[in-house]
């Protein structure tokens, strides 16, 4: 154990001596974000399109990477995955009460046998909310998510903000995101700490009784599905 | 390690603050780090998740705080690339490699990315475990405070919950990010009431449901 030890202390010096070389901090030129993420994003590596170029450019020429393989991972996750995967999942279970049984039974094979089959080693749980439940997902120590079925996590998911209080102020948290729950509904806060991946099943909006399942996925929005939102009858798409 | 990290339960940590139509990533760089962090990832070896949370969760608290997501990504990866030897502190500064160093050829094709973009390695292990703990029982998550990677939130420890479901066997993140063995057990998904972890002010139906390895358990 001694050994292993020191080899952590070793990282760490590395780590606080990486931490200095890779981000020349405070003063730099504001490039990446901007706007509401400012209070996340205050303070802006320098250069860090030069320095991530560089990097790339050299694990290229060593033959560590090979850029296309690049290329292919961002296009996957820029234009092929996000809350569209999971909002298929959520229609299907509404209009079907069957589908919606094995769903919760085994959210995993359930969301495989609706074209998601290639999405594999996410052990899956779905998390259905109702009239008097409320179930909500956070993860306090890092960013666990279910990116197969939602994309890659928004800011705020990964923000000290949320991570802190989604524990020990859920009813705050869901304030602050235009959600007031009644006393006498219990609220659930999922923290994924481990490799189980949740994502909620929202209440189905009243006045959707005659939609089609397309229609009725164009309503379910990301929040939705991570809990901070309930489903109305506005498509998600042209929500504010 | 009780690190800042470990955010739950931490208080005046400001407003959740939300963006209308957020991007996927809010810059070219981020994208090409994300990607890189994957293909990098793939190969195997002391590139486990378990020891780059460790590695990320080590980072100095001021700068882990003050930093975004990606930039601790970044920090993290010149850091891994020059411990194992793949890359000195002057290419990566140049961005050119050193006189003389060979090239190897890129283990993870565009092919293959393509068929790994949506995937995880799967950290459930089909081995036999002993479960201590049935569906329905009490549990307590044990007062522990490793100075190694956890993933035992503070906020939970000492808390008496209930063991609602038992997931399975999985690799046990606390030995595996030290590349100490996968040390496969039972995970449980196990209960714990608003008031027990937070007192008389919480709600009294509220509760939080946390992922506990069989390891983090003892009995009631």
């Amino acid at each position: 154990m001694a050994d292993n030890e020191d080899k952590t202390v070793d990282r760490r010096e590395f780590l606080k001596g990486a931490a200095a070389a890779a981000f020349v901090s405070e003063s730099g030129a504001t490039g990446s974000a901007g706007g509401a993420q400012d209070h996340d994003h205050q303070i802006v590596p320098s250069d860090p399109t030069l320095r991530v170029k560089a990097l790339e450019s050299l694990l290229v020429d060593k033959g560590l990477v090979d850029r296309a393989a690049l290329d292919v991972i961002v296009d996957t996750f820029e234009t092929k995955v996000g809350p569209r995967n999971g909002a298929r999942v959520v229609a299907r279970a509404w209009v079907d009460p069957a589908y919606k049984a094995r769903l919760l039974q085994n959210a995993t094979a359930a969301i495989a046998e609706i074209g998601f089959a290639s999405y594999q080693g996410e052990d899956m749980v779905v998390l259905e909310n109702g009239p008097k439940v409320h179930n909500m997902v956070v993860c306090t120590l890092c960013s666990c998510y279910p990116w197969s079925m939602l994309g890659l996590p928004p800011v705020w998911y990964k923000s000290a903000p949320y991570r802190s209080r989604a524990v020990i102020d859920p009813r705050g948290v869901l304030r602050e995101f235009g959600l007031e729950l009644a006393d006498d509904v219990e609220i659930r806060v999922w923290d994924s700490t481990a490799e189980i991946r949740y994502i909620v099943l929202p209440e189905r909006p009243a006045g959707s009784e005659r939609m089609t399942e397309e229609a009725l996925a164009a309503l379910v929005t990301r929040d939705s599905m991570i809990g901070t939102a309930k489903v109305d009858l506005t498509p998600a798409g042209e929500r504010p | 390690m009780n690190g800042v990290h470990d955010m739950g339960g931490m208080q005046d940590m400001g407003p959740v603050e939300r963006e209308r139509q957020e991007p996927t990533f809010h810059a070219s760089w981020e994208g090409r780090v994300y990607a890189l962090w994957r293909v990098l990832r793939a190969r195997g070896g002391t590139w486990n998740l378990d020891a780059f949370r460790h590695d990320v969760e080590r980072l100095p608290p001021a700068d882990y705080l003050r930093m975004t997501y990606y930039e601790r990504w970044f920090t993290w990866m010149i850091a891994k690339l020059v411990s194992t030897g793949d890359a000195t502190p002057n290419e990566i500064e140049t961005g050119v490699p050193a006189q003389g160093s060979g090239r190897a050829t890129p283990p993870i094709t565009s092919q293959r990315a393509a068929d790994m973009a949506l995937r995880r390695p799967t950290a459930r292990r089909d081995v036999p475990a002993v479960a201590r703990f049935t569906q329905g029982q009490p549990a307590r998550a044990r007062n522990m405070n490793p100075i190694g990677h956890t993933r035992l939130p503070r906020y939970v420890r000492g808390k008496a919950g209930v063991v609602v479901l038992d997931r399975g066997v999985f690799l046990f993140p606390d030995t595996n990010a030290h590349f100490l063995g996968e040390k496969p057990q039972h995970l449980y998904s196990v209960r714990f009431s608003a008031r027990e972890l937070w007192g008389e002010s919480a709600s009294t139906r509220d509760s939080v449901y946390l992922d506990l390895w069989d390891d983090y358990l003892e009995t009631v």
